[in-house]
């Protein structure tokens, strides 16, 4: 009777997933499992692969269904998208630091152990993903079905390539009503040059396909090859600081093995550190006997600073040293600058020591104080990029409870003197005045894929942004891929945001720092009653100065309240003023009533109104609320409403 | 007990020794309407001997009467139109309930121990307090007289409609003991009055003025400036159409655009375009100007009379913060602690200020019951209280006493006298006396003296 209403019990349970009925996924029994143990896996059984895929391609989804395949994690304990530690990239659905699990996985009765390894997205992240793809033999390029493929995609894909990885071209999100499988099958196909029909498909949420991606993966991948007997070389290709363990390193050991308690040197610094703690991810930490060629891992020497730990510098052992260091080592470099101020003056020594925490686990972000007439005392920050800028002013105010201005972001630009000294300007207040010869700023390749349609309105986006066209093709019928040159500084305004708003958001854009080229710039500053406001400097192209003065100064009018007097509002180059606005002087503020009933809304009104003072920056002698500050330097023609709504 | 009024929590007993931690205080409401007993005599025992000695200071009762015939589109006073009204707050019953809270009123001030004071002025406002019949208001200045007593030469006031008032009407408040009447003239121009949705004649002014002053009464004029579409001339126009009726008081307030007012959702639509507050400034000038020029002064920011005897002693009273009772649904009192701040035995709040249910039929019902129409109070801080001295205090022409500034309030009068907002040869005598810049500038004038 018991068993019988047990059953009973079972059969009105819902349909399982898809991926829940099929058979029994191939792991490893525990005699094949032992042949594939950390330190003493073969090469040939591992296989190092990526995953390639635009932002919300479903990469997360997909691994996240490996690792339940695989049996490296049940499906209880999985939290969505496991991979992604932190709350911020949760909740963007985007992944900023990589990170390795190492997966067994049994083809034909042969145990095999995987490597997959999380490249960052974005192309704020161009040099960790070179060195995440250097860690790989293959890389699973992963395009939505309904979508197709995207140009930061693109972009991964030319590095894998040229990395000589072996790609495994997969459509996702094949359960999508809205999927085009065959569509896009083609155009994936056309770019990698294999036959549509050999082009995976999967759903990441269903789980349908992933088994076989699993097997390809062990059939396309090459396996590592290396010299065991050679002095241990291993390759950084993520650094993480950890609050417990200080910094866990990620590697990838290419000749010889790495091991426990072994003193190890950083090649790049010649730094020498103990090894406290070796092991790899599955998904959680397990320290192992040390790391054999081929294999990936990580590292603990409890080093505080990531920057200690480089990403793509060689480790290799203090004890037998190897000679040379494994290429494509550089050092992050900012190309994108803002300076960040606390809203709150006293906040200065918290963001000081959010900026110094937030630096450990993140090489990339350097900054030294600076002070502003306007703002007083903040920090000049250098980004990778724009979402590099948005992830860490968006860190500090969320896990430090900062509350921010950030000013316009800028770019770096040589300034050469009459008399040949060179001036490097990260901000535009120090821009040199005097007679100048040559100015200098950064340029880009971009790369932007759209329907073709849209050909027209990108081209006149690109030519109003000074950009060069450099190449256009036709990836597939529909969609074209164009090549152009353009100023960094264009970029990280509000290029991205007009790209998309011209071509409905079909478009998507990808770039690589391509050097400099001489530009005619001008410094253009804003005066409000004939002090410079630092804060609203700007260097622009000398053709399009008049128009960010027009633009300031209106802006400024609208946002900046009438004040006792009257308030010039100018923009200038040099001592030549090019535009200017007025903000008339106050002459009436008080409430014409004031009896019985109106005296506690009026002592209510005026206690709102001291309130707000305190929200106010003095410049010179004009009171400038806050929010202004924030609204004139957004791009964001909504923040400028929002501040004007305060205002009432 | 009958229900609470407008959602106002059970008010729970409060013990005299607890001190209330707020400014707004929100458990009180509804029952006996008792006030803390810090008004009558400080809670030490220290006898009260300060200038704010409750049973020196004059007293003053509001009467709110909330009638109108029609809701005027700018209109956000406690007023209802009989349709609004629905059954239970009749007009007619009107006087009988307001003498119902006049009761109330007498009993509470004793309770609390303050010893009885004539009063010196009333004041009946509304609404159109002469949408009663002239007998009903008679009849609630009569019942206020019995509870407290006038004092000799007490000023009693009406605002009235122009179109709502006869001589006979005029007469028999003279004869009941009304001294002075305030009409709501507004402006002298049709389109304009018709923007503001005035229904009265403006030609009429003349005639209402006369008849008043021949019933003996004190008149003041209410202009509104600023009105969408009035031009300065069509201002100058009402400003001296006011003077030529010879009227001895005038009240000149600048429109302002209520939220949730008919006018407020005009402008939203965009069929009327928002006051401009340069063009406001530019019309209280002219009105000053012509004001002045006619020999009457300025004794608040907004009113202007020929000469001290002619001012509004009721309004007057609220900015010198002296006790006043407002009767009727809606209307505010504010009693002071009898003990200043900083004095022996000061009381831990400077004041309490309380306010009725607004709508006449809970009103009512809530006096029926035998039970206060009180919805909500505040027992002012000693900060809250400063504010309001300074707030209200550099309203009049006779000045805020600088000593009751602190020390570094005190050194922002020098900047306020060298920008032209506070008059020099006052504040060397220790008053805060607005210029006519600075009266257009007041709030920024307070903020400076209360940083």
């Amino acid at each position: 009777m018991k068993r019988g209403l047990e059953h009973a019990t079972a059969c009105v349970r819902p349909c399982p997933p898809a991926w829940e009925n099929r058979r029994v996924p191939p792991i490893p029994s525990p005699q094949n499992a032992a042949r594939i143990q950390p330190n003493a896996t073969p090469a040939e059984l591992i296989r190092n692969f990526c995953i390639i895929a635009h932002i919300d391609h479903g990469k997360s989804t997909l691994a996240d269904r490996m690792l339940q395949l695989t049996g490296v994690v049940d499906a209880r304990a999985m939290r969505a998208q496991y991979l992604d530690r932190m709350d911020i990239e949760r909740e963007r659905g985007i992944t900023i630091k990589s990170q390795a699990v190492r997966m067994p996985w049994e083809v034909d009765g042969t145990p095999h152990a995987l490597n997959m390894i999380d490249t960052p997205g974005h192309v704020d992240f161009t040099y960790e993903v070179s060195r995440s793809l250097a860690a790989c033999e293959g890389a699973v390029l992963l395009v939505d079905a309904a979508q197709g493929i995207e140009a930061q995609t693109l972009a991964n894909l030319y590095l894998a390539m040229e990395n000589d990885l072996a790609i495994i071209p997969v459509l996702n999100k094949i359960d999508l009503p809205a999927a085009q499988p065959e569509k896009y099958a083609e155009e994936i196909a056309g770019l990698v040059g294999v036959d549509p029909e050999s082009v995976l498909r999967v759903s990441g949420k269903t789980g349908v396909g992933v088994e076989a991606l699993l097997d390809r993966i062990v059939e396309e991948v090459p396996a590592p090859q290396g010299d065991p007997e050679a002095p241990a070389r291993a390759m950084i290709f993520d650094s993480v600081y950890d609050t417990y363990r200080g910094v866990v390193t990620y590697v990838r050991v290419i000749d010889g093995s790495l091991n426990p308690r072994e003193k190890i040197v950083m090649m790049s610094t010649r730094a020498t550190h103990e090894l406290l703690e070796i092991g790899v991810t599955s998904p959680e930490p397990q320290p192992t006997k040390g790391l054999g060629v081929g294999e990936v891992g990580y590292l603990i020497t409890g080093v505080k600073d990531v920057r200690q730990s480089k990403v793509g510098d060689t480790v290799t052992n203090a004890g037998k040293p190897a000679t040379d260091a494994l290429g494509g080592y550089s050092d992050p470099k900012p190309m994108v600058f803002s300076g960040l101020y606390p809203v709150d003056g006293s906040d200065y020594p918290a963001l000081r020591d959010a900026l110094d925490k937030l630096k450990l686990n993140d090489a990339a972000l350097n900054y030294e104080p600076e002070t502003s007439v306007a703002l007083g005392f903040g920090f000049r920050v250098g980004f990778l990029g724009l979402l590099h800028l948005e992830i860490v002013r968006e860190r500090l105010e969320r896990e430090f409870d900062l509350d921010l201005i950030s000013t316009a972001p800028n770019v770096i630009y040589e300034v050469t003197l009459e008399d040949n000294t060179v001036v490097t300007v990260t901000n535009p207040s120090e821009f040199p005045g005097g007679k100048i010869k040559e100015i200098r700023e950064p340029i880009v390749k971009a790369t932007i894929l759209c329907p073709s349609e849209f050909i027209g309105a990108v081209m006149e986006l690109c030519q109003t942004k000074r950009g060069v066209l450099g190449g256009m093709d036709h990836i597939s019928q529909e969609r074209v891929e164009m090549r152009y040159t353009l100023p960094l500084a264009e970029i990280v305004f509000d290029f991205f945001d007009q790209l998309k708003s011209r071509t409905r958001g079909y478009a998507s854009l990808d770039y690589e720092t391509s050097g400099d080229q001489a530009a005619d710039l001008v410094k253009v500053d804003i005066l409000l009653q004939g002090d410079h406001v630092d804060a609203f400097s700007a260097i622009a192209h000398r053709d399009k100065a008049y128009a960010y003065g027009v633009m300031m100064t209106g802006k400024l009018k609208d946002l900046i309240p009438r004040q006792q007097f009257e308030v010039p509002i100018q923009a200038a180059i040099g001592a030549r003023v090019i535009a200017r606005e007025t903000i008339r002087a106050m002459r009436k503020d008080v409430l014409a009533k004031c009896y019985g009933g109106d005296i506690s809304r009026k002592r209510k009104l005026l206690e709102k109104q001291k309130e707000g003072k305190k929200r106010m920056k003095t410049i010179g002698s004009v009171e400038v609320p806050k929010d202004a500050f924030i609204a004139a330097l957004s791009s964001d023609s909504a923040a400028v409403k929002d501040a004007k709504d305060k205002r009432k | 007990m009958p229900s609470l009024p407008e959602g106002v929590p059970v008010p729970e007993p409060r013990g005299p020794r607890e001190a209330p931690q707020r400014s707004e205080d929100a458990s009180w409401g509804g029952g006996d309407g008792r006030l803390p007993p810090w008004v009558a005599s400080s809670p030490a025992g220290v006898a009260p001997g300060g200038s704010g000695t409750a049973g020196a200071r004059p007293f003053g009762v509001y009467v709110h009467v909330p009638f109108c015939t029609v809701r005027c589109g700018y209109c956000d006073f406690n007023t209802y139109t009989a349709s609004e009204l629905g059954g239970g707050a009749s007009q007619v019953a009107y006087a009988t309930t307001a003498l119902r809270e006049v009761d109330l009123a007498s009993k509470v001030l004793a309770d609390v121990g303050l010893p009885q004071r004539p009063v010196s002025t009333v004041f009946f406002g509304g609404g159109t307090p002469t949408m009663l019949p002239a007998a009903h208001l008679a009849r609630i200045l009569a019942g206020v007289r019995d509870a407290w007593g006038l004092e000799p030469g007490a000023e009693v006031t009406t605002e009235a409609n122009p179109d709502s008032v006869t001589p006979e009407y005029l007469a028999v408040l003279a004869e009941a003991g009304f001294t002075r009447v305030s009409f709501g003239m507004q402006s002298a121009v049709p389109h304009v009055l018709a923007t503001l949705e005035r229904t009265h004649d403006p030609l009429r002014i003349p005639d209402v003025v006369r008849w008043a002053r021949d019933a003996g009464l004190d008149v003041s004029l209410d202009l509104i400036y600023g009105t969408p579409g009035e031009s300065l001339d069509d201002w100058r126009t009402s400003v001296e159409t006011a003077l030529a009726t010879g009227v001895d008081h005038v009240s000149a307030y600048a429109l302002v655009v209520e939220q949730g007012t008919k006018m407020a959702a005009q402008v939203r639509r965009g069929e009327v375009t928002l006051p401009d507050e340069d063009d406001q400034a530019a019309k209280y000038e002219l009105a000053d100007a012509l004001l002045t020029e006619a020999g009457l002064t300025w004794y608040e920011v907004s009113n202007w009379a020929r000469g001290d005897e002619h001012a509004c002693r009721h309004n007057l009273a609220y900015w010198r913060g002296h006790d006043w009772w407002g009767v009727g649904p809606g209307a505010h009192s504010y009693v002071a602690a009898a003990t200043e701040h900083g004095e022996a035995g000061a009381a831990e709040a400077a004041g309490v200020r309380w306010w009725n249910v607004k709508h006449p039929r809970r009103y009512a019902a809530l006096l029926e019951a035998g039970t206060s129409p009180g919805a909500g109070r505040e027992l002012l801080t000693p900060a809250e209280h400063h504010l309001e001295r300074v707030m209200l205090g550099v309203r009049l022409r006779e000045g805020l006493d600088l000593g009751v500034l602190s020390p570094s309030a005190r050194t922002a009068v020098g900047g306020l006298v060298a920008r032209g907002l506070l008059d020099g040869r006052a504040a060397i005598s220790g008053r805060g006396v607005l210029t006519l810049r600075g009266r257009l500038l007041a709030d920024t004038v307070v903020r400076e003296l209360t940083d």
